[in-house]
């Protein structure tokens, strides 16, 4: 390359002149326009803006000119050179946009395709409406007590009040272990006599448990079922306490708009004693009455058994099935769907009741 | 017990026209539970009514007798009806069923062509109308009734009656009897009570009724009798009495043993009738010897306790006498025996009605499984006041209905106690209920249920009537009054607790556990605890367990030492039903007997035991951990459109347990997991899971041998964990996070196949030092030109420093570190070195 040396020569410099730059302008907006997307339009800016693209040519050719020439023949060049960028700057944005979007659009999928790769799992609606009612009451202060299932015949029945000759453990259907002395409890309320021995009022708590009875598997009976019970031991509690909270507990379970009612009923622990019943508005046959468990205040002697001075303390306690409440407060009909494990039943529930 | 509101009437003023529905609400009110409500009046639909028979036409040339009748139903014209039976006249009052009317059972009475006749409607029996099992002929009412033709006949059959079928609690046996109950109506209706069990009756005579040596008084404190002679012994029992005893559900045995019952219905006084002819010599009533034998009226031959008590007959000779004091002919006060029962030929009968030692007779019910009503009466409780008044009655009735003449004599052996009085501070109820009972109030209800009432002082002084024995406690008195007053008056007041502590730490932890396994596709079941040697010998499983006395199956007679078999049984249950990819989990407790523990120490009630009593005690119950496990069947993950599915396995078993004691709080440094055997596991695929090196449970597959002997699928995998042997959670450390860059190392090492990968990790973590941020394996691999008994685990290493940017030399000296003490450890080797 020895052009540069060379002689003037006006033949060299015909590329300066504006129309030759106009065209190759022209020329670069025709090309640059032409191109697809972005890669197409890289692998022809070489052709327009490159070292043997015209107007780097011409800029070449510059020093050929007069020095008179020079400036005003620079200036046209720089002029088309930066025409030329642009275009192909401005086209380099837009195909960038027009690619991206192409791009989204041939990303776009079926969102509405399973990804059901792991099965989902489920707590039990037994469990979780026993923890329902616990956060209920530690909400209000109670703690929650537990006992073992196997259980001492004194904490079951004797310390309850339920002398070994009594009609009121007949009627318990007792599940004895072949050991003297010991049962499967028939309610959580041996719990009340442990938690009554072990510590002084104030006394406020709830034993959500499971219990065990000799009754065969049918559409409303199963021989292990699950309870909740309360119990308070404090100065000056009265029955008027155990109204307020039953009806408290009452609306937490079934709505704002269900209460108690109480018939008299009998129970060694408890004296008096009532059975009661809760006004469910959103029963699944209606709004009825629906029978729900038994409370009454502590029968001193179960105070006295426990350790607690009946003079100076007064209590009472509640209970209630969690199946039943399940059955009513969800419509379930058969007991059997709470117990035979069935995957799906567990499932319908989620993680909360 | 079933007790008609006409009966009921008898006793307590009732309101004319009150309905069933608000008796039922009055005895709710009271405690005493209605099971059902039934209308006679109501179990006939349509015209019941009286007919005069007119005409009768002996239809001939049929198998049996057949007469059309012309009735006269106080119409214009006669009714004309077919009827099978003949125990029938013209002029005869029979009851006839119209067309349109049901007969219970839901029989439709229409217009029928029958016999070549139209019949419009039927004559009917008593068993057709429900009211007996008389069917020999239709009803035929006596002459003198008042009733004409036309009239309802359901008043004239009986059939006008309300029933109630009440639940008596345990407490209250005076309420099962039409006494009891109407003196409860009487104080829900605020009407007149007319207590026929309190009237004045013969007392004991110097001569009695028949010679009786009571020797036990504390079992037996009352035993009363008198004699009716000469009876005739064909003499039906009246009607009324009879459809009373049906009403009841009590069936009707002859004129004096129905008498005996339906005292016992309407006083609440079990009676026995026996039998004067049979009876040789002088009664004893006293406790049987130890396997003395009787025959009770039920045909069954009973083995007697030293416990139970007999009445014996001390007639017979010495030689039949088995021990020279009598030959029970009796099980007091549970059921009679066969040789002195009154029977169709007995013409002198002697009634006997006594009071037995409730824990005496509920001991013996229970002990022969003989719950008469007797005893279920005994048992609760029978006012020891009803005795002399029952027999009178007793004796004037049979003497109505069958004639015979009593002398007049009375036994009377009479030991009752009276009842003791209660001291009772007349503030008690106030302050128990929160309703403001004026002492007043208080003493006037107290007064209602039968109490004398003496106030002095600040206290009152209350003995309870003869038939309330549960009346003993201030507390007792309490209830009455508030039950009288209505429980509907206490008022609803929220008490407020004092502060609380929350959740324990273990009931946290059980909540984060069973959420984490939730979470990560484990479904909650609760399975019954109970197992069998069956399940468990399929299991490999041999542990000592808790036996139960009465199982609900003898198939599965004890507790669950681990949570596995019942939750495994459930897994099958689902598979069963079609579900083919299971993931169940199930938390509770696993019961661990305590070998050589004898019995609790006796421990009475009047106070507390002491914590020695109290620690002996619960050395004896069975040690009750909570555990959880997990089982799984089929995939882990399904196949679909992403691609293929993975089966379950053991892995996900031992990572259910990694989740378990990540959820419970127990640092993943804590936790060590290595090849171990152990049942019901695959020995090749177990892992033990240890916590600070105390093994807390096992997870992997299930042994091959014990996945077919359940039936499961092949690979069927499990864990379970002991939660109560995990160490509560400690305050966990924050951690310092750096900003600073990471170095990434991946190293591969090549060890013996049987090296633990946990063990060449250990190995890296304790040689990287604390540079070493993490450390993942992301690669096994095995090779021929690895060897047969070796592998290469390839690792990614992180290192970090907290305080500047790694040099390569700081990470590849750490790298270094690590691969040295896996050297060290394990023999490691750096592949590719």
């Amino acid at each position: 390359m020895t052009y540069r040396n060379d002689p003037y020569d006006p033949k060299q410099v015909a590329l300066l002149d504006p129309e030759a730059l106009d065209d190759a302008v022209a020329q670069a907006e025709k090309a640059f326009g032409a191109a697809a997307d972005p890669d197409e339009l890289t692998s022809v800016k070489h052709l327009h803006l490159g070292d043997r693209a015209p107007v780097s040519l011409a800029r070449r050719e510059i020093g050929a000119l007069p020095p008179a020439a020079k400036a005003d023949a620079g200036k046209r060049v720089n002029q088309a050179r930066a025409a030329i960028q642009s275009s192909f700057d401005t086209r380099l944005v837009e195909l960038e946009k027009q690619q991206a979007q192409r791009i989204l659009a041939e990303e776009r999928v079926d969102v509405t395709l399973p990804w059901s790769r792991r099965p989902r799992g489920a707590r039990h609606p037994l469990t979780t409406l026993m923890e329902r009612v616990g956060d209920l009451f530690v909400g209000m202060g109670y703690e929650i007590a537990e006992g073992p299932e196997v259980e001492l015949e004194w904490a079951n029945f004797d310390a309850l009040n339920i002398p070994p000759d009594h009609p009121a453990r007949g009627l318990m259907d007792t599940f004895h272990v072949d050991k003297p002395g010991l049962v499967l409890r028939t309610h959580t309320s041996p719990v009340q006599a442990r938690t009554m021995l072990t510590r002084q009022p104030p006394i406020y708590v709830v034993v959500p448990g499971r219990v065990y009875r000799t009754d065969e598997l049918d559409a409303t009976h199963t021989p292990v079922f699950h309870q909740v019970e309360g119990l308070v031991v404090d100065e000056g509690i009265t029955m008027a306490h155990l109204r307020g909270t039953l009806d408290h507990f009452a609306r937490a379970m079934f709505g704002p708009e269900a209460r108690t009612r109480w018939r008299p009923h009998y129970f060694p622990f408890t004296e008096p004693s009532a059975e009661f019943d809760v006004w469910f508005p959103a029963h699944r046959d209606g709004p009825q009455w629906v029978e729900w468990g038994g409370c009454g205040m502590v029968n001193p002697r179960v105070l006295r058994a426990c350790g607690i001075d009946p003079d100076r303390y007064s209590g009472f306690a509640f209970g209630m099935g969690i199946e039943r409440t399940l059955m009513v407060r969800h419509g379930v009909g058969d007991m059997r769907e709470l117990v035979e494990g069935d995957a799906r039943f567990s499932r319908a529930f989620g993680m909360e009741v | 017990m079933r007790v008609g509101l006409s009966w009921l009437r008898e006793y307590v003023e009732l309101p004319a026209g009150v309905t069933g529905a608000e008796v039922e609400a009055a005895l709710v009110g009271l405690g005493i539970e209605v099971d059902g409500v039934v209308d006679q009046r109501e179990t006939i639909k349509g015209d019941l009514v009286v007919g005069r028979v007119l005409e009768i036409e002996e239809l001939t040339g049929f198998k049996k007798p057949i007469r059309f009748c012309r009735l006269d139903i106080g119409r214009a014209e006669p009714q004309e009806v077919i009827c099978g039976a003949t125990n029938f006249a013209v002029g005869d009052l029979v009851p006839v069923i119209l067309p349109g009317g049901v007969l219970p059972g839901g029989f439709e009475v229409g217009s029928r062509k029958t016999y070549g006749r139209i019949s419009n409607g039927m004559i009917c029996s008593a068993r057709e109308l429900g009211i007996s099992d008389e069917h020999a002929g239709i009803i035929v009412f006596p002459a003198d009734i008042s009733a004409k033709p036309g009239d309802d006949a359901r008043p004239v059959v009986g059939l006008d009656d309300v029933l109630f079928e009440l639940e008596i609690t345990p407490d209250r046996g005076y309420g099962m009897s039409v006494r009891g109950i109407g003196r409860e109506l009487s104080h829900a209706f605020g009407v007149p009570f007319r207590d026929l069990g309190a009237v004045d009756a013969p007392g004991a005579t110097e001569t009695p009724a028949y010679q009786v040596i009571v020797e036990d008084t504390v079992g037996c404190d009352r035993f009363a009798a008198r004699a009716v002679r000469g009876i005739d012994p064909h003499a039906p029992s009246p009607g009324w009495m009879t459809r009373r005893l049906t009403a009841a559900g009590i069936r009707t045995l002859g004129l004096a043993v129905d008498i005996t019952n339906y005292l016992m219905l309407e006083y609440g006084q079990p009676m026995h009738a026996f039998d004067l002819a049979k009876l040789r010599g002088p009664l004893l009533v006293r406790r049987a010897h130890q396997g003395e034998k009787l025959t009770t009226l039920d045909g069954v031959a009973r083995v007697l306790d030293a416990e139970d008590m007999v009445i014996c007959d001390t007639g017979f000779d010495e030689a039949v006498a088995s021990s020279g004091v009598g030959v029970p002919i009796s099980l007091a006060a549970v059921m009679g025996g066969e040789t002195s029962e009154v029977a169709p030929d007995t013409v002198d009968v002697l009634f006997e009605a006594a009071h037995w030692d409730p824990v005496m007779v509920g001991r013996t019910a229970r002990r022969h499984k003989l719950f008469s009503e007797a005893a279920k009466r005994w048992e609760r409780g029978v006012d020891p006041a009803l005795p002399l008044v029952a027999l009178d009655r007793a004796v004037r009735l049979l003497i109505e209905y069958a004639g015979g003449a009593t002398d007049g004599a009375v036994l009377d052996l009479d030991h009752v106690q009276p009842p003791t009085p209660v001291t009772l501070d007349p503030g008690l109820p106030a302050r128990h209920i929160g309703v403001p009972y004026t002492t007043e109030r208080v003493i006037e209800t107290l007064t209602e249920v039968g109490c004398t009432v003496a106030a002095s002082g600040d206290v009152l002084t209350v003995t309870p009537p003869t038939w309330r024995p549960d009346l003993t406690d201030p507390a007792d008195l309490v209830e009455e009054v508030a039950r009288l007053d209505g429980y509907d008056k206490v008022p609803s007041v929220l008490p407020i607790a004092p502060p609380g502590n929350g959740l324990t730490a273990q009931q946290r932890r059980r909540r984060s556990v069973a959420r984490a396994l939730a979470e990560n596709g484990y479904v909650e079941v609760l399975s019954y605890p109970f197992v069998g040697p069956a399940a468990l010998e399929a299991l490999g499983i041999d542990e000592p367990a808790v036996r139960l006395a009465n199982p609900i199956s003898d198939e599965e007679p004890l507790l669950r030492t681990s949570l596995l078999p019942p939750l495994l049984a459930t897994l099958r249950r689902n598979l069963g039903r079609g579900l083919r990819d299971v993931a169940l989990y199930e938390m509770g407790l696993i019961f661990k007997p305590r070998p050589g523990a004898g019995a609790p120490p006796e421990m009475g009630v009047e106070r507390r035991p002491t914590d020695e009593q109290l620690a002996a005690a619960d050395a004896v119950v069975p040690e009750q951990p909570w555990h959880v496990a997990v089982v799984l069947a089929g995939e882990a993950e399904a196949a679909g459109w992403w691609g293929e599915g993975r089966p379950a396995g053991w892995a996900d078993a031992v990572e259910a347990a990694r989740i378990a004691l990540d959820a419970a709080g127990v640092p993943a440094g804590r936790v060590q997991i290595r090849n171990a055997e152990h049942a019901p596991w695959h020995p090749g695929r177990c892992a033990e899971i240890a916590v600070d090196g105390v093994v807390v449970g096992h997870a992997g597959e299930l042994h091959p041998a014990a996945v077919a002997g359940l039936e499961l699928p092949r690979r069927t995998s499990a864990m379970e964990l002991d939660l109560g042997a995990l160490p509560v959670a400690d305050v966990t450390p924050g951690p310092r996070i750096s900003t600073f860059p990471p170095a990434l190392i991946d190293v591969a090492l090549v060890v013996d196949a049987g090296v633990a990968a946990a063990e060449v990790e250990r190995a890296l973590v304790a040689g990287a030092g604390e540079l070493l941020e993490a450390v993942r394996l992301f690669d096994v691999y095995t090779s021929e030109q690895l060897g047969a008994d070796r592998k290469s685990l390839a690792y990614k290493l992180t290192f970090r420093a907290p305080d500047r940017t790694l040099t390569a030399q700081e990470a590849v000296a750490a790298r270094d570190a690590a691969v040295a003490e896996a050297s060290t450890r394990v023999g490691a080797v750096l592949r590719g070195a």
